[in-house]
């Protein structure tokens, strides 16, 4: 009976009309990919991207070399070095982070007394060679510079949940 | 012998002490921030409240309530952790939420307590209050918003340095710590405050904003700037020292440091020798190991024995100049010598050159005479217990030589050795005070015996101590004050002048008349380099000072946080410095540079590791078995009489913060010479 039935559904083509039916369902369904690079996903205000440093309004730089998120690092991505700038304020004179080495966990950024580590919104920092992956503090302060908007976005619509 | 009840557990303490100790006796931990073991009680800042029965129903300050017979002592009731959480609620107020700037974070003890006995939350939403910092010099950096006013560094400067510098003005939300007229902080002890601040308020200058503290490899160690031979901590990340910190130790530096043992070590990357160097037409050049050793292999070849000789510096550890000792044996020389600046001190006799009475002995004695010697620049941690004994108890000190302020007074009976001799010979009322004095001392500073006449010396002050009465049934009042870390242990191996050997004096007078082929300076600085005439020098050490410019070939050595090394203190307490970090560049071991050397001169030591030097060193001579320990010695005959001088004594150290080859080096230490010694410590508050 079980071969009958394979028989008969083979000589009436049902497997492929089932087939061909479900791609005309999908056909008229809106489409789930994107065209990528053009278009993008959208992405959750806590998303942990690429490291910035960021700076309060006036210019200054956020990071006060309190070393927390040296500290809390889990994988050590991150060296710090500091001495007194000329106005005697505490400053960072070397702020390194290893995105080789980085596993995005985010505690840098939960460590931080003064949201000046962040991990922001953008995650598309491939680069040719490691050594471009060695960020040094110009690099995380340009990023800062750059992603700002979209940092601060983030942060305010995470912030009622904090 | 009172009984008191501790949380239900009854313990017997002894007479007079306080609450807060009977509860430590227990096992009991108080939180306390005035409360200092070595400083007197302030009780001011309340929080060491506990709940005491009988007495008022009210939680007690522990740390100032006497202990009577069957008092009971709650530590852990709701009325006690209420009463701490209020207190910390108040200190809390006014107490600046800067944590994460704050040097003090990671070793703060308000930190520490807020965690413990603390809330969560503030309910304070007025405005903070701010002071203005004060300036107390090079080292000490002062924020005093975070000040919680427990006064522990005023007690400090007032009862151990001797300054009374600080005080508190003001009361209540405006009281403040200030130094009187915002001058420095002049004490050479000034730095231990950073330790007694129980919060961030005064901090280390020179280390600001460097390095936290869980960033730090601690290695426990000695100190060898001067010849107390102080614990000390060495904090190191990867291959630099970055603080120096006392540690405690009862028997020697109680848990002070001076401030040149604590900030040199700036210096320890500063004009370093990393690499061996010949001089070639004229000038230093870098050369390998092998083309060093081969250039002092060619002099040594092309000399003899008797034409060669070697000096020991103040800073080198005993297993290398035992190793030096015993090449210079094998090349046939006996001009050795570890007495650098001169002084006449016989190797033969132990407890002529030791600080018998030892450095906690002296807080015991009721009469001492300081000859040629200024304590408080030489050995500050000896001066703090001088005048401990003189705070105590009542110490009458009297002094033969400089006239300084050694924060205690000192009756100062003359300049020279006719003083000495009168007191010697029983003609000054000073010698009745001596023998009348249930533990009388002499101490003899290097002022007075590393002169020409320094054996006459010697043998005065000995005579002095017999016709005083100084050393009787237990007690030994001869005392010798060293000035260099590597002196005693260079005495106790021997590192003197052999049969028809040369001393310094003759080394350097036989290589200016060209009768000493080649000197052998082991990080040896301080003698007359322009007086060593056309002799092929030597020089092994770690820095580019006097004796690294004259050298012909550098073999660059170790500084003592870089190797492992034996030193012996000026009461003859053998102690052993450890290795923190790796010497810089191409610079070894001291011992395994002399090693290696003996080998290239077909005299070879047949040391493998650092555990054979030292068996050979105990073999030699059993005190270095004893580390830790003093191994007391016998008081037998020493002493050349003979006619002395008539120049007055002089301290030999002129600049408390600059007396070796690594504090020259140092930076701050330069700032504290410019603010301390060259007179410019009037500066006002604001500049700073």
């Amino acid at each position: 009976m079980a071969m009958l039935d394979r028989n008969a559904r083979s000589l009436l083509l049902l497997e492929i009309a089932a087939g061909m039916w479900l791609t005309l369902k999908y056909f008229f369904k809106p489409k789930v990919t994107i065209n990528y690079p053009y278009e993008k996903g959208p992405i959750s205000p806590r998303f942990r991207g690429e490291h910035a440093l960021r700076r309060y309004p006036n210019g200054e730089e956020r990071c006060i070399a309190c070393k927390l998120c040296e500290a809390i690092c889990p994988a050590q991505a991150i060296t710090i070095e500091a001495e007194p700038r000329d106005d005697g304020s505490r400053r960072t004179t070397r702020y390194d982070i290893d995105m080789t080495k980085c596993i995005y966990c985010g505690f840098c950024q939960e460590a931080c007394p003064v949201d000046a580590i962040v991990e922001g919104p953008n995650f598309e920092f491939a680069t040719e060679t490691r050594e471009e992956l060695l960020y040094d503090k110009e690099k995380l302060l340009v990023n800062g510079d750059r992603w700002e908007s979209e940092i601060a976005a983030g942060l305010s619509a995470d912030a009622p949940y904090r | 012998m009172p009984k008191v009840t501790v949380d239900g557990v009854e313990i017997e303490v002894p007479d007079g002490v306080t609450a807060l100790q009977a509860c430590e006796m227990a096992g009991k931990e108080i939180p306390r921030f005035c409360y200092h073991e070595r400083l007197s009680v302030a009780g001011n800042c309340r929080m060491c409240l506990v709940e005491v029965s009988p007495g008022p129903p009210k939680p007690a300050a522990s740390c100032a309530l006497p202990i009577n017979e069957g008092m009971e002592i709650k530590t852990d009731t709701e009325m006690v952790r209420n009463a701490r959480n209020g207190v910390m609620e108040f200190l809390l107020i006014n107490h600046p939420l800067d944590c994460p700037i704050c040097d003090q974070g990671g070793e703060c003890d308000l930190q520490d307590q807020a965690m413990a006995y603390g809330r969560d939350g503030s309910r304070f939403h007025e405005h903070k209050r701010a002071v203005k910092d004060k300036h107390m010099g090079p080292l000490v950096k002062t924020i005093m918003t975070r000040c919680i006013h427990c006064t522990r560094c005023v007690r400090f400067a007032t009862e151990i340095a001797g300054v009374p510098e600080l005080g508190l003005l003001g009361r209540g939300e405006h009281a403040e710590i200030t130094t009187y007229l915002e001058k420095s902080l002049d004490s050479e002890l000034s730095a231990n405050v950073i330790d007694l601040c129980p919060v961030g308020a005064l901090t280390s200058k020179p280390y600001a904003f460097v390095s936290r503290p869980w960033e730090l490899e601690r290695t426990e160690s000695i100190d060898v700037l001067d010849a107390v031979g102080a614990a000390i901590r060495v904090d190191s990340r990867q291959t630099e020292v970055l603080r120096v910190l006392p540690r405690l130790n009862e028997d020697v530096n109680e848990e002070w440091l001076g401030d040149k043992s604590r900030y040199a070590c700036d210096a320890l990357t500063r004009q370093r020798l990393d690499r061996p160097y010949v001089r070639r037409d004229g000038k230093l050049q870098e050369a390998s190991w092998d083309e060093a050793f081969a250039a002092i292999a060619d002099k040594v070849k092309a000399s003899s024995g008797d034409r060669i000789a070697a000096i020991a510096g103040d800073l080198c550890d005993t297993e290398s100049m035992f190793a030096l000792k015993q090449l210079m044996g094998a090349l046939g020389s006996s001009n050795i010598d570890c007495r650098q600046d001169g002084a006449k001190l016989p190797a033969g006799s132990r407890a002529a050159y030791l600080m018998n009475t030892g450095i906690a002995g002296l807080e015991d004695t009721d009469a001492v005479l300081l000859v040629g010697t200024n304590p408080r620049w030489e050995a500050p941690l000896v001066n703090t217990r001088l005048r401990k004994a003189w705070l105590q108890g009542g110490a009458i000190i009297a002094s033969v030589g400089p006239q300084t302020d050694m924060s205690y007074p000192v009756d100062n009976l003359g300049a020279g050795p006719d003083t000495l001799k009168s007191i010697a010979d029983g003609l000054h009322p000073f010698a009745e005070t001596l023998r009348n004095a249930e533990r009388p001392a002499v101490i003899v500073g290097m002022g007075a015996l590393a002169r020409d006449d320094g054996a006459a010396v010697l043998a005065a002050v000995r005579a002095l101590a017999d016709s005083c009465n100084l050393v009787r049934d237990g007690w030994n009042g001869f005392n010798v004050l060293h000035t260099a870390a590597a002196r005693v242990g260079g005495l106790d191996i021997g590192f003197v002048p052999g049969e028809g050997g040369r001393d310094v004096a003759g080394i350097v007078s036989g290589a200016g008349a060209g009768e000493i082929d080649m000197v052998f300076l082991l990080g040896a600085d301080e003698i007359d380099m322009s007086g060593l005439g056309d002799a092929f020098v030597v020089y092994q050490g770690h820095h580019g000072d006097a004796g690294a410019h004259r050298a012909d070939v550098i073999l660059p050595g170790a500084a003592y946080t870089e190797k492992n090394g034996t030193y012996v203190n000026t009461e003859g307490r053998v102690q052993l410095a450890r290795q923190a970090v790796q010497p810089p560049g191409d610079a070894r071991g001291d011992w395994a540079i002399v090693r290696a050397l003996s080998g290239v001169l077909g005299a070879g030591l047949d040391y493998v590791a650092l555990g054979d030097v030292r068996a050979a060193m105990v073999a030699a001579n059993p005190i270095f078995d004893n580390v830790d320990q003093v191994t007391a010695a016998d008081w037998d005959d020493f002493g050349e009489p003979g006619e002395m001088g008539t120049d007055s004594f002089e301290s030999p150290v002129d600049n408390y913060y600059m007396t070796d080859p690594i504090s020259r080096a140092s930076e701050t230490m330069a700032e504290c010479t410019r603010e301390f010694v060259a007179g410019d410590g009037g500066r006002a508050g604001t500049d700073g």
